[in-house]
């Protein structure tokens, strides 16, 4: 369950957003420049919030008032960006196993084989990242944080910067990542379309503010 | 006319080796204090900024003169560390290092901050948010994806440490087998009479070194741009 109370000043846009998630897929839906990015980042920890709270199955990732805020490194809540960001020094293996690492947890083959088949990119190990189309490479970065065991996924447009074809094909994997795994998810989008196959929540953002949420009926038509 | 001399031998391996001392040593230093001009905002960075490029403006003489005063043997720092470290630098090859070192400093650190500058900090954002800390965000994406210009800023520093001649000789004087690198060696040659020939040899290898030096960097430059595409 994620409690997300926060109020940021970006330049001349004020953010006042509060919600709480259903622990499955809530859906931030709105125009581009409703602060749906910037949402994100301070879930993530990426950016702090001027003033507000946001909890996470209890534990509290920041809060002002109390001077709290747990640095993203900490928060084990992994992210996939529009822009995939594969390290492109690593080849994909290593990527795949970056988080891994740097949480120190052990290696699990099992874990590894069952990502890599939800995802179909057990045949990608080997590439470098240069060498991957648009929609491998953000099948890797879901890997990458899958692998990472995040007790929260948030997905930033991960569809945005790809063509019809390649969002085509990148959806069945996000709707099998929904319901094979356990890992509640934010996910954010400017396409009610997407946002009806995906999410089970939605919170409507205009203007940096929550003007409502609920179900899915709330999407435009 | 190719025929080097024992002594020129001593002057091109004393200059290698006070070139490669003043590199090795000042890197570590070199890549911290880029990061720290790349990614950093502090009090007093324009002034961190400007001390460290100060030398590349400041007549290489009153550089010289500056570390003869500091580290010499009765400079504040130079007595503390004889004294209590057995660190000498006054007229010894060490203080040839010390002055290459900092007057190469400046042209090593630029082209480390440059490639820190260049280096996506998303990629840094999205190692963090898989559970590097800050430091292992650091080894394990920044340095490795600036490390091409931190082997260019070498490969600069190098270079200049080599040529360095002006505070070099003001600081720890010319004394061959010491202090008496290439530069200071050509020096003296040019105000010996019939020096010219040997001197003209020294020019060439010092010619040869430079341009190494150069076509080393620019290679390198353009494994950079390869690298940070993931090829």
């Amino acid at each position: 369950m994620l409690s997300f109370n926060a109020a940021k000043q970006l330049g001349d846009f004020a953010l006042d957003v509060s919600f709480e998630s259903d622990g499955r897929v809530t859906g931030l839906f709105g125009a581009s420049g409703t602060g749906k990015t910037s949402i994100i980042n301070m879930i993530a920890g990426l950016q702090t919030p001027d003033r507000g709270r946001i909890v996470l199955d209890n534990d509290v990732l920041d809060d002002t008032t109390a001077r709290t805020h747990v640095p993203a490194h900490r928060r084990r809540i992994g992210c996939v960006f529009q822009d995939a960001r594969l390290f492109p020094h690593l080849d994909v293996a290593q990527n795949l196993d970056y988080g891994r690492r740097m949480n120190g947890l052990p290696r699990d083959a099992d874990d590894i084989r069952r990502v890599e088949t939800l995802l179909d990119i057990a045949p990608l190990r080997a590439r470098r990242t240069g060498q991957l189309s648009g929609g491998e490479r953000q099948r890797i970065a879901l890997g990458r944080a899958l692998l990472a065991r995040p007790r929260l996924l948030l997905l930033d447009e991960p569809l945005a910067s790809l063509d019809e074809a390649r969002k085509a094909e990148i959806l069945p994997y996000l709707v099998r990542l929904r319901d094979e795994t356990r890992v509640p998810m934010v996910y954010v989008s400017h396409d009610a379309d997407e946002m009806r196959q995906l999410a089970t929540q939605v919170v409507m953002l205009k203007g940096g503010r929550a003007v409502a949420v609920g179900g899915l009926a709330l999407l435009p038509t | 006319m190719l025929d080097i001399t024992p002594d020129e031998w001593t002057a091109i391996a004393l200059s290698l080796r006070v070139a490669l001392v003043a590199t090795v040593v000042a890197t570590p230093l070199g890549i911290a204090l880029a990061w720290l001009l790349a990614r950093r905002d502090f009090w007093g960075k324009g002034l961190i900024d400007a001390l460290v490029h100060l030398p590349l403006v400041l007549p290489p003489v009153v550089t010289g003169y500056l570390l003869l005063l500091t580290f010499g043997r009765r400079g504040a720092i130079g007595a503390w560390l004889a004294e209590n470290l057995g660190i000498v630098f006054a007229f010894k090859w060490t203080g040839a290092a010390l002055a290459c070192g900092v007057m190469s400093f400046p042209l090593l650190v630029r082209p480390i901050r440059l490639s820190i500058e260049a280096v996506d900090r998303r990629l840094e954002q999205a190692a963090s948010t898989l559970g590097a800390a800050p430091w292992r965000v650091f080894w394990t994406i920044t340095l490795p994806l600036a490390w091409p210009g931190v082997l260019a800023g070498m490969v600069l520093g190098f270079a200049k440490a080599i040529g360095e001649f002006g505070a070099t000789i003001t600081f720890v004087s010319n004394i061959p087998g010491e202090t008496q690198t290439i530069s200071a060696a050509i020096y003296s040659l040019i105000q010996t009479p019939d020096g010219d020939t040997a001197a003209l040899r020294l020019v060439i290898v010092s010619v040869v070194i430079a341009m190494a030096a150069l076509v080393m960097s620019e290679w390198l430059a353009r494994r950079a741009t390869l690298r940070l595409h993931g090829n």
